[in-house]
Parts: C-alpha cells; sequence; structure tokens
C-alpha cells in the first residue's frame, strides 16, 4: 500500500512534463490525458482512503521513505511521505475537486489554443499540492509549497496577452514570497532549535522548548500561512488573481492552494499550542481576514472578485478556527472541505455564467438569468445556501462549529471572536445573496447596451456600443461543464451533515490534531439561532436593497465605506504608499548615501593622496644643492632635537 | 691653549663648508667644500678626545678619513663623468636623471 503513495504524486507530475513537454502532437488529446490522470490519482486516493478505513484508528498513518535527498552530516533532508488522516482528507479533497475541474475545463477551455498547456499547468499544480501535504517533513513540504506557487503564477497569468493578467501573476507571486520567507525562516529555526525537519521528531520535542523559540517559529509559520491563504496584511493578490481562467480561481484559488496555510497551522498544531502568544496572532488574523474580506465582498460588482473576497473572509474563519487550538483543529479543516465543495460550485457556477454571457463579469450587467440557465442556477443556489449557512447544509455544519468554538475560546477574546464571527456570517449572508439576485433574479439588465460608466469616462467605448447592440444569448452550458457543477453541488448539500453525523469527522481527524470539546459560555442552541437571526437580517438587508429595487446599471457612487470596500479596502492604495513609495524613498536614499558617503570616501581619498603626492613632487627639484639644504635642514633639527632632549 | 678653541675653528671651517656646498655651482668646489666639512668634523673629534682625556675621538677620525677617501674616488669619478657627456661641472644641469 505504502508504494501507492508515490504514485499519487507521480501521476500528475508524469502528466505535467508529458503535457508541457509534448508539444503540438498532443493538442488534440492532451485534455483528456490530464483529465486521466487526475482522475487516476483521485482512483489511488479512494483505494488507500478505503484501506485506511480498515486498519484501526491509531494506526492508519502509513510512512514511505523514497530516498535521502541531501544527506550533510547532521543535515538529513530526506524524500519521504507520510499519509495520516490530515494529509488523506486533504488528498481526496484535492484529487476529487480537481478532477471535477479538469472535466469542467474541457468544455470551458475548448476554444482556447493553448488547451494543452493548460491542462499541464493543472496537472503541475495537482502534483505540487499532494507533495505539499503528503510530505513528512518540512522541507519537502516547502519544495510542494513553492511548486503550488509556480502553478498558481503561471496559471493567473495564463492569458499572458493581456496585461492585467501579467501583472496580477507577478503580484500574486511577488506577495507570495514574502510569505515563502516566512516559511523558509521557520525550517531554518526549526534546524537550529531542533536539528530536524521532520514532522514526528519535531512535533515530538515541542515539549522541552523555550515559548520564546516556539512563539518565533509560530510567528513565521503564520507570515507563511498569510502569504499563501491571502490573510492580512498579505490578502491584496487574491482579488487581482482572478485574471486567470475561472477554473484556476475555483481550484487553486478557492478550494485548494489558499487553504495551504490552514494546512500548515493545523499540521504544526502542537507547537502553536506551546506558544499562546502565536495563536493569539492567529485568531487575530483570521479575525480580521474574516471580516476585511466579507466587507470588500459585499462592494464588488465583478462576480469574481466578490466571490474572491468571500473566500478570503471563509480561509479567515478557518485560520481563526485553526488558531483557537485543539478545540478547533478538527472544525477548520471540516469548513475547509466543506468551502472546498461550495466554493468550487460557486465559482463554476460563475464560469459557467461569465460562458453563456460573453465573458461578462460585471454583476450590473446580467439579472434575470435564472430562466436561461436552470441548471447553473440550481447548483450556484445550493452553493449559495451552503455558503451563507442555511440550516441543513454544509455550511451550516462547520460555520457553526467555528463560531461556537470561538465563543468557547474564553474570557474577552471568546466574546470579540465570537461577535467578529457571528457578525461575518451576517455579512456573509448579504453579499452572497446580493450576488445571487443581481445574477439570476431581477430584470435583463443585458438587454440594453451598456452606458458608459461616468467614474471612467476615458475608457474607450467598446466595439459592439459603438455600432448597434447586440446583447448575449445566455445559454446553459456544456454537459462537461454541468456535471462538476451538479457532483459539487451534492457535496455542498450533504458533506457538512455526513461529517457532523456522531462527530464522524472530528474523531476522523482526532489522532492527528487532538480534539476537546470547547466550554462555550452560551449554549450551542443559542449560537445557532443568534447565527440563522444574523443571516436572516443579511438575507433580508440585501433583499431591500437589491431585490426589491431595481439595480442601478451603474454603480451608485455610494458611501466612504463603500467606495473604500470597491477598491479593497484600500490595500493597493495603503500598498503603493507604505512599501513602494517607502522603497522608493529608502533605494534613493541609499543612492545618495552610496553617492556621497561610499563614493566620497574612495574619491576623496585618492584626491587627498594625489594632491599631496604632487606637493611631495615639488621637493623633488634634481637640484643637488637643495637636498643639500634639506639634509642640512634635517641635520640641524636632529641636533635641536637631541639638545632639547638632553635639556629634559 | 685652551682646546675649546679648536672647535670653535671647527665649527667655523663646517660653517664655511656647508654655505660653500649649498651656494656653489661647481661639482670640483662643491666637493672641496664637502671635504672641509668632514675636516671640520675630524678636527672636531679630535679637540673632544683632547677634552675627555680618551682616544675615542682619534679612532674616528681615522675612520672618517678612510671614508672621505672612499667618497673622493666615487665623487671624482661621477663628476668626470659627468663633465665627459655634458662638457660642464654645473651641478644645476645635472638635475634630470636622463640626458
Amino acid at each position: 500500500m505504502e508504494s501507492l503513495i508515490a504514485l499519487l504524486v507521480g501521476a500528475p507530475l508524469v502528466g505535467a512534463a508529458v503535457l508541457l513537454c509534448g508539444g503540438k502532437r498532443l493538442d488534440r488529446t492532451g485534455h483528456w490525458l490530464g483529465t486521466l490522470l487526475a482522475v487516476v490519482s483521485f482512483v489511488i486516493g479512494l483505494v488507500l482512503f478505503a484501506d485506511m478505513l480498515g486498519r484501526g484508528a491509531e494506526d492508519r498513518a502509513l510512512h514511505q521513505h523514497l530516498f535521502s535527498w541531501i544527506p550533510v552530516g547532521g543535515f538529513q533532508a530526506d524524500v519521504a511521505f507520510q499519509l495520516d488522516q490530515l494529509s488523506m482528507t486533504f488528498v481526496l479533497l484535492i484529487t476529487g475537486v480537481g478532477s471535477l475541474i479538469h472535466i469542467y475545463s474541457i468544455g470551458y477551455m475548448e476554444h482556447d489554443e493553448r488547451r494543452r498547456r493548460f491542462f499541464g499547468y493543472l496537472n503541475l499544480f495537482l502534483a505540487a499540492m499532494l507533495l505539499l501535504v503528503l510530505a513528512d517533513n518540512y522541507l519537502l513540504l516547502y519544495v510542494g509549497w513553492e511548486g503550488v506557487g509556480l502553478a498558481s503564477y503561471l496559471l493567473i497569468g495564463f492569458w499572458q496577452h493581456k496585461p492585467s493578467a501579467a501583472t496580477a501573476a507577478k503580484k500574486a507571486f511577488l506577495v507570495n514570497r514574502v510569505g515563502d520567507m516566512g516559511l523558509s525562516i521557520a525550517i531554518m529555526l526549526m534546524f537550529t532549535t531542533f536539528g530536524t525537519f521532520a514532522f514526528g521528531p519535531v512535533l515530538g520535542a515541542v515539549g522541552d522548548t523555550s515559548e520564546g523559540k516556539l512563539t518565533a517559529i509560530g510567528l513565521m509559520l503564520l507570515l507563511a500561512a498569510c502569504g499563501k491563504s491571502a490573510q492580512v496584511p498579505l490578502q491584496s493578490w487574491l482579488g487581482d488573481a482572478m485574471e486567470g481562467p475561472t477554473p484556476v480561481s475555483a481550484l487553486i484559488h478557492a478550494a485548494t492552494m489558499v487553504t495551504a496555510g490552514v494546512y500548515l497551522i493545523t499540521r504544526s498544531g502542537a507547537i502553536f499550542n506551546g506558544a499562546p502568544d502565536a495563536q493569539t496572532a492567529v485568531v487575530a488574523v483570521g479575525a480580521v481576514t474574516l471580516l476585511f474580506g466579507a466587507i470588500v465582498g459585499c462592494a464588488k460588482d465583478d462576480i469574481k472578485k466578490a466571490l474572491a473576497g468571500s473566500t478570503m473572509s471563509q480561509i479567515g474563519y478557518m485560520i481563526l478556527a485553526a488558531g483557537l487550538g485543539p478545540i478547533g483543529y478538527a472544525f477548520a479543516i471540516m469548513h475547509l472541505v466543506t468551502h472546498g465543495f461550495f466554493k468550487a460550485g460557486l465559482f463554476l457556477g460563475a464560469g459557467s455564467v461569465m460562458h453563456g454571457m460573453n465573458d461578462e463579469v460585471d454583476m450590473r450587467r446580467y439579472g434575470g438569468l435564472r430562466k436561461y440557465m436552470p441548471i447553473t442556477f440550481v447548483t450556484f443556489g445550493l452553493g449559495y445556501l451552503a455558503i451563507i449557512g442555511f440550516p441543513g447544509l454544509s455550511g451550516f455544519f462547520s460555520k457553526d462549529k467555528i463560531i461556537e468554538a470561538a465563543f468557547a475560546s474564553g474570557g474577552t477574546q471568546g466574546w470579540i471572536l465570537g461577535g467578529a464571527a457571528l457578525l461575518g456570517a451576517g455579512i456573509t449572508a448579504f453579499y452572497m445573496t446580493r450576488v445571487m439576485l443581481m445574477t439570476f433574479f431581477g430584470e435583463e439588465r443585458w438587454r440594453k447596451a451598456p452606458t458608459p460608466s461616468p467614474a471612467e469616462p476615458s475608457v474607450e467605448p467598446a466595439a459592439e456600443t459603438r455600432g448597434e447592440y447586440t446583447p448575449p444569448h445566455p445559454h446553459e452550458s456544456p454537459k462537461s461543464m454541468t456535471l462538476p457543477m451538479i457532483l459539487l453541488a451534492f457535496g455542498s448539500v450533504f458533506a457538512g451533515g455526513l461529517f457532523s453525523i456522531n462527530e464522524a469527522f472530528v474523531h476522523w481527524l482526532e489522532p492527528v490534531t487532538s480534539f476537546e470539546h470547547g466550554h462555550s459560555p452560551l449554549s450551542a442552541a443559542a449560537v445557532t439561532s443568534a447565527t440563522i437571526v444574523v443571516l436572516l437580517f443579511g438575507v433580508a438587508l440585501a433583499w431591500l436593497q437589491y431585490g426589491r429595487k431595481p439595480v442601478p446599471a451603474v454603480a451608485p457612487r455610494g458611501s466612504f465605506l463603500t467606495r473604500a470596500a470597491r477598491r479593497d479596502l484600500l490595500q493597493d492604495d495603503f500598498n503603493h504608499v507604505v512599501l513602494v513609495r517607502g522603497g522608493e524613498q529608502l533605494t534613493r536614499a541609499l543612492e545618495q548615501i552610496d553617492h556621497s558617503v561610499v563614493d566620497g570616501a574612495v574619491n576623496g581619498t585618492a584626491v587627498s593622496v594625489g594632491g599631496l603626492s604632487g606637493r611631495l613632487r615639488r621637493l623633488q627639484t634634481g637640484y643637488v644643492r637643495s637636498y643639500a639644504l634639506q639634509m642640512l635642514g634635517g641635520a640641524a633639527v636632529l641636533v635641536f632635537a637631541t639638545l632639547l632632549m638632553r635639556g629634559v | 691653549m685652551n682646546p675649546i678653541n679648536y672647535l670653535y675653528l671647527a665649527a667655523l671651517l663646517f660653517t664655511i663648508g656647508a654655505a660653500g656646498v649649498l651656494i656653489r655651482r661647481n661639482a670640483i668646489v662643491l666637493f672641496m667644500c664637502v671635504e672641509l666639512m668632514l675636516n671640520a668634523c675630524n678636527l672636531a673629534f679630535v679637540a673632544f678626545s683632547r677634552l675627555h682625556g680618551n682616544l675615542d675621538g682619534q679612532i674616528i677620525a681615522f675612520f672618517t678619513m678612510v671614508v672621505a677617501a672612499a667618497e673622493v674616488v666615487v665623487g671624482l669619478a661621477i663628476i668626470v663623468t659627468i663633465f665627459r657627456t655634458r662638457h660642464t661641472a654645473s651641478v644645476d644641469d645635472a638635475s634630470l636623471m636622463k640626458l
């Protein structure tokens, strides 16, 4: 069985190599090969899962040592895999959702002439992500971590002919580098502290380590998680990452890669358990981000960017739960899995809508689409109900548990975190209802020619507005696209309920993450009813604003908060002023210093030596008599000096 | 006679020699002035020997004579060479290493 683990990573890796090196002769069949290998990986995952279920809870983890990678003295880096319950959960999510999205992409990318390359990148992503979750040491995890970063960069910038996509890819890559630096520093700290970076020895030796060191490692791991999972303050790349093709947004920037930070924190749970300060930082980041993302999601008119804000917010929930320690790890992962289903479904639905609407992304140009795209409407609707936490659907079970755990973290902190999580749930209901109403209900705004936005008068009118405006013909997407959406909708509806039967999911993860019941100051029923009230309130508010009244075709100016949220709460302006300007000032100052101090010292030495030697040269006239005079003078000085010394 | 007067004479001779070295241009005269300074020193050494009542100064005077003789040999050779190439014995003309 162990030997299958390598195959799990190997299958998509081979796919990526073949597709990317195969050249044009694979153009006609490449997408089938890519999809097949993703499905093969999923099937291997299922076989391993069945095998794992056949063993007792304590000895379910499998280990496979492939080879020694870098054996240098005390530095032993191995390529070795570890498949335990946590990794297994991720493997099934990644390969399952990944396979569905491969299938979806066959239809979605049908008219793209670089489809083979697209599938190569998707396979590369799958391989890297599987390596990330299967590694049994932090160094190999880092390889996967960088691999998914690379795949994300390649896929965001897939339509590289668009400058915006190329820029977004660079932005994502650069922001991620900041987080990656955190991870590499954390690994170095681990090596100096523990002398190794394999999960087992590191997490086992935590008890004998000082809290200060654990806090330092924990904070660096948190920085890494912030970068990869788009958490404040490294959140700015996720919105722009929506420039990539929609299946990429669904797979990488919603369901799997962006949750790697949650995996990292959960995997390193023992370190965080020993460092309460680092845990506080984690929950703070989670709470801030869940509100930040939700507020941004409320103001965006671009359907994918609204969903991106939502992703950020939902991952904020997971980070928050992971920061709560043993009372939260299992729920973080449970929300991660259910979120993987409904968010991937929502993104695929958005892609399907765009597919039928000539790639229009502005929700103010949608409206009344439920008649034209019934399957998309129903699957998107189920995903919508799941994400807002409608009772009985997946999101309800997982999000409710996180809110409960937040209240249970104790004291003032518990009330603040619980309140933030509850408020986030309300805002989630608001913005998702808004997306739903603007897209599928109301007047069919796409029939009218678009009015140029007064906010951007300089924009050239699009080709169709100059001549006769031909409205798009909304239509349902092909089967290859609707099938994955239907399957994901099933997941969105039932996963949470299935996981919650007898706390099955929690018990499944318990050997890896440890679990204890939190003691909430509020009863579970009170939290649940509060959540439902907040949820209904958010839905009602959205209906008042976007359901009852017609949606204006041009975005109103809005309040200060709306305008700020439309600009991602000024994140780019902040980065520009603080980091870009600051960096420019710094480099300019350093250049000045280089010119004046460093060059000044070097040139000054040269000039003064030159000047001095010019003066000294004059002493050498070549006239014997002047030398004689100098000798006489020197002798006289010596005589006088001798006399003076004797006098003393 | 008080030996101190020999020291005054030595100082006078040395000053004449030094002034000659600084003022005159002819290499031969320059040379003779150097000899004058050396001999002034010799005189001073001998006078000191007498004053202190030991032979150290006299011995050093002999050394000085030997050194002076050696110096004359080398110096005259140089002067003759300069005169042959430049047809002059003026030290100011020989202010460059090259011709």
